[in-house]
């Protein structure tokens, strides 16, 4: 059968599953006996196996299962969790991961049978004391929670609909269907574990079903059976005025249905019909009849429902909202065209200055009305591509432990906004330069046990990872309670390697010296290591974070550590802007990077070393003449006040002289292509309300 | 005709003057042709890049043909066009002086032309076809679009 179909599908689970496995054995190297984690372990490698069982890579399939049965047996408390273990269980992961890439990249699995882990797993399963296979101690496992409920254990295995939990209105919908001469059945269906389309052939039952009656309930959830998120049974309790072999052979009916079973529910047979029958008598008339197995008492039902993975997961999972996957393609198509629906709104909006008349107020007014909503629609779709940046972080604590191992010096991450949402194309690119950064914090920053004991630190390093939102910008830090930079040691490497003079460092700031770690081919590392210190670390960092219009900023303490702050903006693609004239060409400038507005009078400004600075409330700002940086002619007269835009990067300021403002503008950011000259000044053009383009200056640039 | 065919193959060029001179362009570049408009100076760029027009809400940039050519620049006339070419995805408008038609020139009447450095002009083009309203210089895009100047 052809599978290519789901191999996307495939590819964006096997990845979830991973990442959850990765989080879940970290917490369990931390705490061997949380039975939560061990079962969320369990039923991820058991999805995986099933998942590449069903794709025919078959010896992912082989070392998923072998994992499966190391959990199940640690679940079972017949091995307990130690180190080796988990080293064993994360290069399991790694060789999964290999699997996926190659089959990412050749629609195949690759021939590495991996046997070595395969061998190792089936070691430490060898390893327990006692007991033959696994499948037996399940077995077991399986039937010795089932004793636990006084039921014939071969019908209790096979009708599992007996463990749904009935509340009262469907009690009472059941009692009433019974009044009206209908039966309540409930019925177990088992699927073909062959079966691909399990969803398909469920919906075929429920159809088929629905023919004959109607479902009152079904375990799992209509939505989970329709997301295929359950295993290979499920259960419906049923109102039909058909005799049951007639509804259990309409189901068999299906194609790829291994079994039904049912039995008609009624509260006689159950051994809790006392109870009920207690009930009953208890609140009177309200609580009537027909309840089922195990209704009247939650503990037990529950307790079944811990020893079979199927149900588990039906209840296990956190309730997951209706959602739909869609292509980034299509979002990006919408979002251009909320960006034409923009432009096109400011087109309007420069039609309606330009027309003059009394008659035009309810214009004006539905003109507004556009622009409001034309905002609350990109920001809309904004939204929509917002994700958290969960996915990529996530990676890092098990990134952080091999390290660990790896440059031996023991190290902590604690991350915190995890669920700080940023536009999906931001989100896939922030993930390498956060590594490389969390790499250096790992292998530069943090000090040896030895210097840390000597300087009174605790000799555990800790690393920070914070993400928090900070008005229109991502805000994400990366912090280390290392060594801190060795300014002194920066400069006489940038003099070794010939980048400054002895003089040029002499007279540098701290800051200045500091950036000189984002040039191009600089390391101070003294040893080369395989972690990082290949100098080409954080000019890389630093490019990429310009790429996607961010900044990155350092504060360090020698000594106490250091924190690189990288600031991202919330979205690409639309901005608030400043418009501007200089000279006679406008130009736009991002809202954000600007401060205030200032009016200063010729006479206020002073020359320092050559440069124009002005006194604003105590801060000396230097002015940027935009039209001298631009190539464009004074226009202004030499006695009249200037407008100065206060622009702020870091904790840098700027004063950039404009000669008029036009006024606040939504913007729609447009590249320009790689033709049109790599000027660092401009970051990109917008089209305005009359089709002119304007270019967006770049106020990080100009400081 | 048919076996003739076989081994001339016929290319289509939007034959363009610029001065006194023909060249051609290949039409599988072009992707519109359209009359001079509002041009948005970029500072700091060559000065062959006149600047960035607006093209059906896309921002495209502009390159003279005269500058990038080592030629003089004349004042704007209504004859001026820019070509609208796409290379690799990539859009950027050629301004030339006048578009004339399109010119049918097969394989066989073009004569190639070796590349000197100290040749000019030649540099930029990739033969000189043959066609009934006389010879013209065929260019080569990829090296007019380059970052060079004569």
């Amino acid at each position: 059968m052809d599978v290519s179909q789901y191999l996307d599908i495939f590819i964006d689970e096997t990845k979830e599953h991973l990442q959850n496995l990765n989080t879940h054995i970290l917490e369990l190297e931390q705490d061997g006996e949380n039975m939560d984690t061990i079962n969320e372990i369990f039923r991820a490698a058991h999805s995986l196996k099933g998942m590449a069982g069903t794709m025919g890579y078959k010896r992912m399939q082989t070392l998923t299962h072998d994992m499966e049965n190391v959990f199940s047996e640690v679940r079972n408390g017949t091995i307990k969790v130690n180190s080796d273990m988990i080293d064993l269980l994360f290069k399991c992961l790694d060789a999964l991961e290999e699997y996926l890439s190659t089959i990412q990249e050749t629609a195949d699995e690759g021939t590495n049978d991996n046997e070595p882990l395969v061998k190792g797993l089936n070691d430490i399963l060898n390893s327990k004391n006692g007991s033959g296979k696994t499948e037996e101690k399940k077995e077991e496992k399986k039937e010795e929670k089932k004793k636990k409920k006084a039921k014939a254990e071969e019908n209790k295995l096979k009708e599992k609909w007996r463990d749904i939990k009935l509340d009262d209105s469907v009690k009472k919908v059941i009692e009433e269907g019974v009044k009206k001469g209908f039966k309540a059945y409930g019925i177990t269906v088992y699927i073909q574990e062959s079966c691909l389309l399990k969803a398909a052939r469920a919906f075929l039952v429920f159809k088929a079903l629905e023919e004959l009656g109607e479902i009152i309930v079904s375990i799992p959830s209509a939505q989970d059976i329709e997301d295929e998120s359950f295993e290979f049974d499920f259960s419906v309790i049923f109102m039909s005025e058909h005799p049951l072999e007639k509804i259990i052979d309409a189901v068999k009916f299906v194609s790829e249905i291994q079994d039904a079973v049912g039995d008609e529910v009624t509260f006689e047979n159950e051994e809790s019909a006392q109870e009920t029958k207690e009930d009953k008598e208890g609140t009177g008339k309200e609580e009537t009849q027909t309840l089922p197995a195990k209704s009247t008492d939650t503990a037990p039902a529950q307790k079944s429902t811990s020893g079979n993975a199927p149900e588990k997961k039906s209840t296990g999972k956190p309730v997951v909202n209706r959602t739909v996957r869609v292509d980034i393609e299509k979002l990006d198509s919408l979002m251009n065209l909320v960006s034409e629906l923009i432009i096109s709104k400011n087109s309007l909006v420069s039609v309606a200055g330009s027309v003059v008349g009394s008659s035009n107020i309810q214009f004006n007014e539905q003109i507004e009305y556009l622009e409001s909503v034309t905002t609350n629609l990109h920001e809309s779709v904004m939204k929509v591509r917002m994700v958290p940046i969960e996915n990529t972080v996530n990676k890092f604590p098990r990134m952080i432990r091999d390290l660990s191992k790896k440059l031996d010096k023991k190290m902590e991450l604690y991350m915190t906004g995890e669920d700080t949402e940023l536009d999906r194309t931001v989100v896939d690119e922030i993930g390498d330069p956060l590594m490389h950064l969390l790499r250096n914090s790992a292998d530069h920053g943090l000090e040896s046990a030895e210097i840390r004991a000597e300087r009174g630190k605790p000799e555990v390093g800790s690393i920070f990872l914070d993400a928090y939102q900070d008005g229109n910008n991502v805000v994400i830090e990366v912090r280390d309670d290392g060594n801190g930079i060795d300014i002194e040691k920066v400069k006489n490497k940038a003099i070794e390697k010939g980048k400054i003079t002895r003089e040029q460092a002499d007279l540098m700031s701290d800051k200045e010296a500091i950036d000189l770690l984002f040039q191009p081919s600089f390391s101070t590392a003294e040893v080369v290591s395989d972690v990082s210190g290949r100098g080409v670390g954080l000019d890389v960092v630093k490019s990429k974070i310009e790429a996607l219009s961010g900044e990155i900023d350092v504060k360090t303490k020698l000594g106490e550590g250091s924190t690189f702050i990288i600031r991202l903006p919330l979205t690409l693609a639309i901005i608030q802007a400043l418009m501007v004239v200089v000279g006679n060409e406008k130009y736009a400038i991002s809202l954000g990077a600007i401060q205030t507005i200032e009016s200063i009078n010729p006479n206020d400004i002073k020359k320092v070393q050559g440069k124009e600075v002005i006194n604003l409330r105590g801060n000396v700002i230097s002015l940027v003449r935009l039209n001298r940086l631009l190539d464009l002619e004074d226009c202004r007269k030499e006695d009249q006040d200037l407008i100065v835009l206060i622009a702020k990067k870091g904790d840098r300021y700027a004063g950039l002289v404009v000669d008029e403002l036009i006024g606040q503008m939504e913007i729609v950011i447009k590249p320009m292509g790689k033709y049109a000259g790599s000027c660092k000044l401009i970051s990109g053009a917008t089209i305005l309300g009359d089709g002119e383009v304007a270019l967006i200056l770049d106020a990080n640039a100009l400081i | 005709m048919e076996e003739l065919a076989l081994n001339v193959e016929v290319t289509q060029y939007i034959k363009i003057r610029l001065g006194d001179e023909y060249f051609g362009i290949d039409i599988k570049y072009v992707d519109n042709i359209v009359r001079m408009q509002h041009i948005t100076r970029v500072p700091k760029a060559p000065s062959y890049v006149k600047g960035v027009i607006n093209l059906r809400g896309e921002v495209i940039p502009v390159f003279s043909l005269r500058l990038k050519m080592g030629l003089d620049e004349i004042e704007e006339n209504k004859y001026f066009r820019i070509i609208i070419l796409k290379v690799e995805g990539e859009s950027v408008g050629i301004i030339v002086d006048e578009v004339r038609e399109v010119a049918n020139v097969s394989s066989d009447d073009v004569e190639k032309v070796y590349h000197n450095v100290s040749d000019g002009i030649q540099n930029f083009l990739s033969g000189v076809g043959k066609t009934d309203s006389g010879l013209i210089s065929l260019l080569d895009i990829n090296e007019v679009l380059a970052d060079k100047t004569l």
